[in-house]
This record gives C-alpha cells, structure tokens and sequence, in this order.
C-alpha cells in the first residue's frame, strides 16, 4: 500500500475541475434564485479560504459573502490584551499564548511590544509546549492566556488537567474562550444605536466544521428553527466552500431552512463527546464577555469554575487587573464590519491609517480577519470583471 | 516611524523597508545607495561590493550552519549583481562561554564555501562581550567582486521578460522553523543554503541576456517580486501552479498557516530574462537543478502589482509579507 502523505488528505479538496464544476452547477441554480442571497461565513478561516482562492469570482452576482466574526483574535477587546500585557509585564512571569495574539495593539501596545520592553512572552502551537516551559522554568510563573472558539478550549482544559493531575505548581490560566452559537445569535438578534441591525443582511451562515469536530452540529440546530436562517457546516478547502455554498443556494432554490453538513467526514451531530465532558469539568460560562466592536453579549464566553480559581490568573492577580471598559476606536467600523453591516473598503481609515503591520482595528490584526484578507487578498478584481 | 524597534522591522517585509527609507536612506543618501540593489555597483560599472550581517537559530541546521550562510549570503548578493567575488571582510562578535569547537566548525564550513566562490577572506576582527550581550555568535561579511555582465538591475523589467526561479522555493524558511524551540515537527527538511556563482557563471557564459537577478531571501518571493514591480514600475503575473514547491514545504505551510512564497530562501534566486533568452535560461538552470520553472511575465495590468493566478481562473494579489512569522491559531 501507499504510504498515506500529508497531500492526500487535501489535495483532492482543492482540485481545479471539481471547484470549476460547482461553480457551475451554483450558477445554474443561481439563475433560478427570485432575490439575492448573502452568505455569512461566521468563521475566519472560511473567510480566509474564500480570499485566498479568490472563490467570489468564481460566483454568480447574486450570491454574496458578509465575513463573521470568528476570528479569535480579533474580537480580543482591548480590555484583555491589557491584561496580558500588565501580567507579562511582571517580573517572575512568563506569558505564553498563542500564535498571532502577539500582534494584537491593547491600549499600551501589543504583547510584541511588551517583548521589545523585556517582558518574557511566548507563543506556542500547541498548549501543552506550555508543561516544557514550566519545567525550564521552575522559578517563574507560568500564564497561559487562553484564547479561541470551541477548537482549542478543550486543548486547554486538557492542558488544565495535567497541571492538576501532576500537580504543577506554576502554570496558571487567564482564560478567554468563547463560543460561537452566542455571537451568531446576537449578530441577528441585536439593535445597534447607529445602525437597524434587525435589518441585518445575513440570510444563510456558512458553519466552521472544526467547532462542530468538537461542539456538534447540533450547536446551530436554533438557527434554521427559531431564525430562519439556513446553516450547512463545511469544511475549509476551497472544494468544502464551494460545495457548502451550493447546498445552502440548493435549500433556497427547494423552499427548505435546514441545519446541513457539508463536512461529513469527520463532524457529527454531537460531536467530540469527550471533549466537551473535559470543558463542562473545568469551565462554565461567562455573565457577559465584550467583544471588541459588537459590545457585551451575554454567555458567549468561559471562564474558570470557581472550585479551580487556584489556576486563574484573573483572581490571582485580580489587585493589578483593570476592569474598567475602554471604549473603541472611533473611526474603525469594526463592529458594523462583524455585524454584516459594511464591507472593510467602506472604512476610512482601511488600507492607510488601519494596515496589517499598524491595525487599528481588530479585523486587521490576524491574516483570517476580515479586513486583513480584503487588504491582502483584495476584492476589487471581482468588481473589475463585473464592470468589465 | 514606529517609536521602537521590533522584530518585524527585520523581516525583510513592509515594517524593514519603512526603516530603512526613513532612518537609514535619509542619513546616507546618495545615488549609488538608493539604488537599492542587492550590491552597490561602484567603481564605473567594474566592481560591486556589499554587506551582510548574520544571526540564526539554531547555528547548525539540515542543509548548513552560520558560517556557511555568511559567506553565500554575501557571495550571492555579488552574484545577483552579475559579478564574480573576490574578496571578503570578516566580522564576528562572539558570547563568551561559546565553544572553541563550535567556531572551529563554522569556521571550516566558511572554508569550504569560499572556495566554491573562489574567494578569499583578506581582514577581519573579533569581539568578545559578556556572557548575554549576544546570543552565541554574530557573524558579518563584506565582499567585492568583479562585475562579468553590466545593466542588470531591478529597475529594468519590461513587457519582453519572463519570470524564472532556480529552484523550489521555501526550504530555509520552513528548515529553520521547523527546528525553532517549542515547534515540535519531525522532518528531514533541509535548507537550500548555497552558493549561487556557479550558476550565475554557467548563465552569463552562454551569453544570456539577463534583465534582473535577486536571491529571494527574508520575505521569499514575495518580497522580491513586489520589490521588481515596484522598482520597475510594472505589473508582474505569476501561475500559481508553476511554482515548484516541494510536498515537505507544502505540508510545513498546512500546518502552520504559511504562504510558501513568503518563505525565506538561502540559495534560491528569482530572475527576469527577455522572452528570447529564456528557454535557453531555464535549460542552465535545470542543469543546476530539475525543480527550476519558468512561473509568470511581465504585463502592464496593475502597475506596481504581483497579481496571483489560480489554474481554476481566479486571481488575487500576491502582497509583500508584513510582520513575524507566526503559525495560525486554528
């Protein structure tokens, strides 16, 4: 037999005549459409997929994408960066997180900047490197700062629950984990002061499969029940999208709202049931969590149950931690962009104040935020070739 | 300006340019510097003469070590300008406490690689300082060389040339981090660490014509494609599927969430070659090695652009990386 490669598992998901028979079969069914449809893919890496293999081009006018907001990143309010920063600021403290959380701007600068003032941050790939570095480190105090949807939650109850079991006694968690049904629900439910969101445009989502990997489909079942809106979970190679996108224009065309997996090679309806056991062990949800530009919505984050608050750096530092609220940047329209209200080129300041290497706002920090990929990716060769 | 450094300013990206526009170019202006070339040409067009420092984690990696990099990457920046190098300048600022051994072995690695270039190091100087002042061992190298070939440049891409690249691309980059601290992936990557005379040499000794020639180190091909549309004013196409990139870059780049073409290379260069010369060009080049392509032209579509094309008909742009590289989330 063939030694499995790394190619296997997507090339076939990104074949040129496969993308190029569903976009025709989308176009076919599109010209059936009576009215226009938009799109929401809720999360980043769906947006990043549709960027980087320019896949709006590949559709029919009518058919549009409006980029959620599930960029873990990005919605890290200035309020928690801060936090951070003031932790990693410590003396005896080693910060480590992950990945592009460093690049994030609190009100005192990013964790980078923190870096080039001494502070000892880490970013690691995988939350347990964070055991490795308590180990070298026995004289330090390790924080792990937590962050992302229902994908890496249980990689840091996991990483919890060796720290327990082994007793360390110099890894501690400062926690901002949030979910993904909660921002979905507000983003159709709630009432901008600027803006009529319940004239929101979203008429379909497009679910991240690897929430679903761990969460279950079953985490959208409200969305086509109680909203009306159609929700199909697919994966994050171009051919996923593009087949995702054809069921949810399929269930528009035959009159059907219904929850849908594109994604059936791994997601089930209930999920990772393990998984979710390990993070109702050590976590229960958050009063409220603000998310940079949508605001306080309520229960869409995890905190720490209180029987464990021996590993919580939020209580542990609780004297040096601000809990005062900053408010936004006033000329970024971050929250208007998360809400589906605006595209990243109706911003002021996107492309010359607001840059990837200097954002201002939040959609610019990570390459899967909706404005850096606009800004990277760029739409208007799609534009050009309606005008042409 | 940024009010302090930090390392995006030497990623050879956005953040690094702006730095050296705005606090180096405005102290030493002068017409042979903003050029902006891989080496100063000086002398009338006889001699080219550049400068390169060296830092890298780990010292010793598949495919190479710091002394190996040292003496290719400013040999190579002598190559890229059409000339053969001759002389080198060594500098190396060592943390006390490091290994006689260890020096020892850089040092006979710099030995080997010089005599590929036929080159020779004529001055140097050593720095001792206190244990954490550096980290291990800092190297910088100076070299001049003869210029074989005159005109070649960045500034000169027109609609006549084509885009060629020697090799797969990505090997250092994907190599080095791979071998990073705390990323714990098992591969026999190796970087591409080489010396390019040789095959700069066989290029200009068939006569080709050659419009452009950059070794596509910090930033890859990216940044030196962009570098090219800007510098020339034009709008450079590329195929996306004509870029050679090996299964164990691509699968490094999966993983972590990076872009093969804004990975760093050691002994890769990009070049623009008039249509005409180009089939001759990529027959040298696949002596050299088999992964060379010929991946894009010259158009005038979006002036100052990359502009990526897919093989299902989309395209986007092809941007200068910005910032550190760091692996995606999830």
């Amino acid at each position: 037999m063939d030694r499995l490669e790394l190619k296997n598992l997507y090339d076939d998901f990104r074949d040129p005549k496969t993308i190029k028979s569903f976009a025709k079969i989308i176009e076919e069914d599109a010209k059936k459409l009576k009215r226009d449809i938009n799109i929401m893919e809720v999360c980043g890496g769906h947006t990043h997929t549709i960027m980087k293999y320019g896949l709006l081009q590949l559709l029919p006018e009518n058919i549009d994408f409006i980029h959620g907001p599930g960029c873990p990143v990005c919605i890290m309010p200035k309020e928690r960066i801060d936090h951070a920063y003031i932790l990693s600021m410590q003396e005896d403290v080693i910060l480590v997180t992950l990945g592009d959380m460093i690049k994030v701007p609190g009100s005192n600068g990013s964790l980078q900047k923190a870096r080039s003032k001494g502070a000892d941050v880490r970013f690691v790939y995988s939350p347990m490197d964070t055991l490795k570095i308590a180990k070298e480190h026995p004289d330090k105090k390790i924080i792990f700062f937590a962050i992302g949807f229902e994908t890496t939650t249980p990689m840091t109850a996991a990483l919890l629950d060796i720290v327990i079991k082994r007793d360390i006694k110099n890894i501690f968690f400062h926690i901002n984990h949030v979910t993904v049904p909660e921002v979905m629900k507000e983003l159709i439910d709630s009432r901008d002061v600027h803006v009529d969101s319940y004239n929101n445009q979203i008429d379909a989502f497009l679910g991240p499969s690897h929430v679903s990997v761990i969460a279950g489909s079953r985490i959208y079942e409200i969305f086509p029940k109680s909203y009306n809106r159609p929700v199909v979970v697919a994966g994050f190679e171009p051919v996923d999208v593009m087949e995702g996108i054809s069921m949810i224009v399929k269930q528009f065309l035959q009159n059907r709202c219904e929850l849908e997996i594109q994604y059936k090679r791994v997601v089930t309806f209930e999920g990772n049931i393990r998984a979710r056991e390990m993070i109702d062990r050590y976590f229960e949800k958050r009063e409220l969590f603000k998310w940079r530009g949508l605001g306080n919505i309520p229960k869409s984050a995890l905190k720490l149950k209180d029987e464990y608050k021996k590993y919580d750096a939020e209580y542990i530092y609780k004297d040096i931690l601000p809990l005062e609220e900053i408010e936004d940047h006033k000329l970024c329209i971050c929250g208007d962009i998360l809400r589906g209200m605006a595209k990243p080129t109706e911003c002021t300041v996107f492309g010359t104040a607001c840059k990837p290497e200097n954002p201002i706002g939040s959609c610019m920090v990570s390459s899967e935020g909706a404005c850096a990929a606009y800004y990277k990716y760029g739409n208007f060769l799609k534009q050009g070739k309606r005008n042409g | 300006m940024d009010k302090e450094i930090t390392l995006a300013h030497g990623n050879g990206g956005e953040e690094n340019n702006r730095l050296i526009k705005e606090v180096f170019y405005k102290a030493f202006k002068n017409d042979i510097l903003q050029k902006s070339e891989d080496a100063a040409v000086i002398e009338d067009g006889k001699l080219a003469f550049t400068t390169d420092s060296f830092t890298v984690t780990p010292l010793f990696f598949n495919g190479g070590d710091i002394g190996k990099l040292s003496v290719c990457g400013s040999c190579n920046d002598l190559a890229m300008m059409g000339a053969k190098p001759l002389y080198l300048t060594f500098s190396v600022i060592l943390e006390e406490g490091f290994g006689t051994r260890e020096l020892q072995k850089i040092v006979r690695s710099m030995k080997k690689e010089l005599e590929t270039n036929s080159a020779v190091i004529v001055s140097g100087d050593t720095k001792v300082v206190p244990k954490g002042s550096v980290d291990k061992i800092f190297i910088n190298t100076s070299a001049i060389g003869e210029i074989l070939v005159s005109d070649i440049s960045a500034n000169a891409l027109g609609k006549d040339d084509l885009i060629l690249v020697s090799r797969d691309i990505g090997c250092h980059g994907a190599a080095i981090f791979t071998a990073r601290e705390g990323i714990d992936i098992q591969s026999d990557l190796m970087s591409d660490c080489a010396s390019l005379f040789p095959v700069v040499k066989a290029l200009i000794d068939k006569g080709i014509r050659i419009t452009a020639m950059r070794d596509a180190t910090r930033g890859g091909i990216s940044a030196v494609l962009n570098e090219w549309a800007k510098q020339s004013g034009v709008c450079i196409e590329i195929e996306e599927d004509k870029v050679p990139v090996s299964e164990q870059v691509k699968g490094v780049c999966e993983l972590l969430g990076f872009e093969a073409l804004s990975l760093a290379n050691e002994g890769t260069f990009v070049l623009a070659i008039n249509k005409k010369d180009a089939i001759i060009a990529f027959e040298v080049l696949k002596e050299f090695n088999q992964n060379a392509s010929v991946i894009g032209k010259v158009s005038d579509e979006y002036i100052g652009k990359v502009l990526l094309k897919s093989s299902y008909g989309t395209r986007r742009f092809l941007e200068t990386p910005t910032g550190e590289l760091l692996p995606r989330i999830c």
